[in-house]
């Protein structure tokens, strides 16, 4: 068993095992606590898969601001548990659901793509050059990449109007 | 050597969790987590494909996702806020009204 191997596995089990607490969890807060465990060994597995610009992206906007703001909002809610949470007798269907559709993804997986599409190796690969994946980015995906501000903007300032607090004036 | 497959079934489980968990969850912010769960399973897969076709075009579709999820964490967490602040609730089986 190779390193690398041997990494995929470990990290594919803590992502695994994190999906899963976040998912049984009864504590928002160990829920999300679990979700950035899971978004950073997911980080550890872009790297693996040579793309370490992504791998810093998932770590700063994900694990960082996204989770942030999590914390902060169920912190500020206080909404940490609920009253009643599902019932694991109650939920069978849901489970059934959620099994088709994991069987149906692996069918698609192993019939389509076979163990014969193994990743290549490739010492000198282009991809893990940050730089030029910014060629890329800002010549053939400009536009995009300039529309993605516009939409930043509009989400900042649709939060703001949402919480914003209307104030009636006394007269 | 790891077979891209190894990817695609972990971002198939790391999926079928997050639709497990919108599906079962009440609490209205472990729901909108589990969105982001499946999103980031969606990402995992498309740098795997990158890699796989050593091309940077899944990577920057990567990055435009990221974007796309932060906006949508802001403006919903916001509304999840909102929504609290008329209901004193984040129950989903509560919240069953149009009607603020």
């Amino acid at each position: 068993m190779t390193l690398e191997l041997f990494l995929f596995f470990t990290l594919a089990l803590i992502a695994l095992l994190t999906a899963w607490g976040m998912i049984s969890s009864k504590n928002a807060v160990y829920a999300a606590l679990n979700l950035v465990t899971n978004f950073l060994s997911v980080a550890i597995l872009y790297l693996l898969l040579d793309a370490p610009f992504i791998a810093l992206a998932q770590v700063t906007v994900y694990a960082g601001a996204i989770m942030v703001l999590f914390l902060f909002v169920i912190m500020l809610l206080g909404t940490e548990t609920l009253r009643a949470e599902f019932d694991w007798k109650k939920i069978w269907f849901q489970a059934a659901l959620a099994l088709a559709l994991l069987v149906e993804g692996f069918v698609m997986i192993f019939q389509r793509m076979g163990q014969a599409a193994a990743l290549p190796i490739n010492a000198a690969s282009v991809l893990t050059n940050p730089s030029e994946m910014a060629k890329v980015l800002f010549t053939d995906y400009l536009l995009p990449f300039e529309l993605t501000s516009i939409l930043l903007l509009v989400a900042m300032i649709g939060a703001i109007v949402l919480t914003k607090q209307v104030k009636k004036r006394s007269l | 050597m790891i077979p891209v497959t190894y990817y695609l079934a972990l971002s198939a489980i790391l999926f079928t969790s997050g639709a497990l968990g919108v599906l079962i969850r009440r609490n209205a912010l472990v729901v909108f987590m589990s969105v982001e769960l499946m999103l980031n399973a969606a990402n995992l897969s498309l740098v795997a494909f990158s890699r796989l076709h050593q091309s940077f075009n899944g990577q920057i579709f990567v990055f435009f996702i990221m974007a796309v999820a932060a906006a949508e964490v802001a403006v919903g967490l916001a509304l999840i806020v909102t929504i609290f602040r008329s209901k004193q609730n984040i129950d989903l089986d509560q919240i069953n009204s149009l009607k603020g």
